[in-house]
């Protein structure tokens, strides 16, 4: 709102609001502090806050105790793997929904966004037994898949919302010129639409990333990605406050910068359009 | 431009996900449903034959069923009303003329990307341990006993953690809401001379209707099936089980599947009755 204002009232607004911003933003703070600190530090009375010996040790002992590198790795392909094979099979569905709509498009579109809605304790006993049945228990391709069927309809809504910015006349002047169906997708619509499919997988990404009822429930040693990994500090032995820092703050590090770029595609995402 | 060739295009560039979201819809619901009217026990003998209504009747009448839906409603409402409530006011604050806006909003989204099994246990040793959390040193610090937050109040404490995981949603979509506003609604307001508060009651609040009716539709649907934040922290002890995790266990630890999966049909239909509200607003921005 552009309205004039005083210099004060300005400074008694950032005053408050950083004020807010840093309560909330603290227990993120505070986790990334202790994973420097040694275990005694870390649950110190009273508690320090910057004047502590740093050290780097509980990232080590993580890594080697645990075998951090794998749980990372399995999380990297779980999500990395999941949002690109919904992309390759959202981007020709959005494309045909945008441009070639029918009666039916709209109906389509809710419907799938309705199968987002189902609860996914409904249907964990199926889930499971299909995954003992197929062999896929444990395994890093039997996540990737059950986490692309529960974001394609995010990834095909955000698709769609994009491609339906990009303004018809210049696919149809790209077909008048002689351009085959397959080369107006790769040469004209693909360009045009890089930003948006940029901000649909970055979003994905993230929550694939953090899904932790799936990731929790169908995996045992093999597969587990970082939530799983994270929660088996459920049941400490010993002082663990700066180890669990450590652990914590590898996991969340990587998603914490992901998501500061995307806070503008996290309303168009998560809210199917309904808020503009 | 649709000529018929296209059509037949469209359709199936469409057909591999409309498939797939078909099979991962019908195929696990299906089964659900079916197992829910069998006395299914994996461990115990296996699929012992048709039990009607009985799983249905057991689940409902069960002890643990009304505790259940009590700590999900508490839940629920109440990171409803902590999050909107306060995502109204800090969408508003975040809205104001500040030195460096765009850090405060990094600040405040941040718990949103924090995954739940992280927050959860943060939350639990870190903070409101009763031993060496940072709650329990202030509380000593002014000569109180530390409270034994997991035990004592396991529902406000579920509750403080999944607020603070979504204040962000919440904030986020509210604030892009009031930055939609007219503000020469407001100027007008503001010469004619109404005070701050009718401004806010008259002008802000309906706008920022619809946006707060979505928030809470979308959280609701979430809220009612988290499920990590209490799996890391209480296990569903000490009061704290809500549907999923009642469901979760009669499904997964005590191998029940009958009984499980008419509770799984329960809150399917439960989510359902929400989903219906938001799918109808969504679809009216989708005509507009």
């Amino acid at each position: 709102m552009a309205r004039s204002i005083t210099n004060k009232q300005k400074t008694i607004n950032t005053a408050f609001a950083w004020g807010i911003g840093l309560i909330i933003f603290f227990p993120i703070l505070w986790t990334i502090l202790t994973s420097f600190k040694s275990e005694a530090d870390a649950i110190a009375f009273p508690p320090k806050f910057l004047f502590f010996d740093w050290t780097l040790e509980n990232y080590a002992v993580v890594q080697e105790r645990s075998d951090y590198m794998r749980f990372l790795w399995n999380s990297i392909i779980i999500a990395g793997g999941s949002t690109l094979l919904g992309i390759l099979i959202a981007v020709p569905a959005a494309w045909s929904m945008a441009f070639v709509p029918s009666r039916r498009t709209k109906d389509i579109l809710m419907w799938m966004l309705s199968t987002k809605m189902l609860p996914a304790v409904g249907v964990l006993y199926p889930m499971y037994l299909i995954f003992i049945k197929m062999g896929l228990l444990d395994t890093r391709i039997g996540l990737v898949i059950v986490l692309m069927l529960i974001n394609l309809p995010i990834i095909i809504w955000m698709l769609y919302t994009y491609f339906k910015e990009i303004p018809a006349e210049i696919l149809e002047a790209a077909r008048m010129d002689g351009a085959s169906l397959g080369k107006e997708i790769i040469y004209v619509l693909t360009p045009m639409a890089i930003p948006g499919i940029a901000s649909t997988i970055l979003l994905n990404v993230i929550l694939a990333w953090n899904e932790a009822f799936w990731t929790l429930n169908l995996t045992a040693a093999k597969a587990a990605p970082l939530t799983a990994f994270i929660a088996s500090y459920s049941s400490p032995e010993g002082l663990f406050y700066a180890k669990l820092s450590a652990a914590s703050t590898m996991a969340i590090a990587p998603i914490l910068i992901m998501g500061w770029f995307s806070q503008k595609q996290l309303v168009r995402g998560l809210t199917f359009g309904a808020v503009k | 431009m649709a000529t018929k060739a296209s059509r037949t295009a469209a359709r199936i560039m469409m057909a591999p996900a409309v498939i797939l979201l078909l099979g991962w819809m019908l195929v696990p619901l299906i089964m659900t449903l079916w197992f829910s009217f069998r006395n299914y026990l994996p461990l115990r003998g296996g699929d012992l034959g048709f039990a009607g209504f009985d799983n249905y009747a057991r689940f409902f009448s069960s002890s643990a069923f009304w505790p259940a839906v009590g700590a999900t409603m508490i839940i629920v409402i109440g990171t409803l009303i902590i999050t909107v409530t306060l995502g109204v006011l800090l969408a508003l604050l975040l809205d104001q003329p500040m030195w460096g806006q765009g850090i405060v909003r990094i600040l405040v989204i941040a718990p949103f990307f924090v995954m739940p099994t992280v927050s959860a246990l943060v939350w639990k040793n870190m903070f409101l341990d009763s031993v060496n959390g940072l709650f329990a040193h202030v509380a000593r610090f002014f000569g109180a006993a530390p409270v034994e937050w997991m035990i004592q109040a396991p529902l406000s404490s579920i509750i403080l953690i999944v607020s603070w995981q979504w204040l962000p949603f919440a904030t986020l979509i509210l604030l892009t809401a009031i930055q939609s506003l007219d503000s020469e609604q407001l100027e007008a307001a503001e010469i004619d001379g109404a005070p701050k508060v009718k401004r806010f009651w008259y002008i802000i609040v309906p706008h920022l209707g619809r946006s707060i009716t979505v928030v809470i539709l979308i959280q609701t649907i979430f809220l009612l099936s988290i499920f990590a934040e209490i799996y890391v922290t209480t296990a569903g002890a000490f009061g704290s089980k809500t549907l999923t995790y009642l469901i979760f266990q009669r499904v997964l630890e005590s191998q029940n599947v009958g009984l499980g999966s008419a509770g799984g049909v329960f809150a399917i239909i439960l989510a359902n009755i929400v989903a219906i509200f938001l799918m109808r607003i969504v679809g009216k921005n989708l005509d507009s």
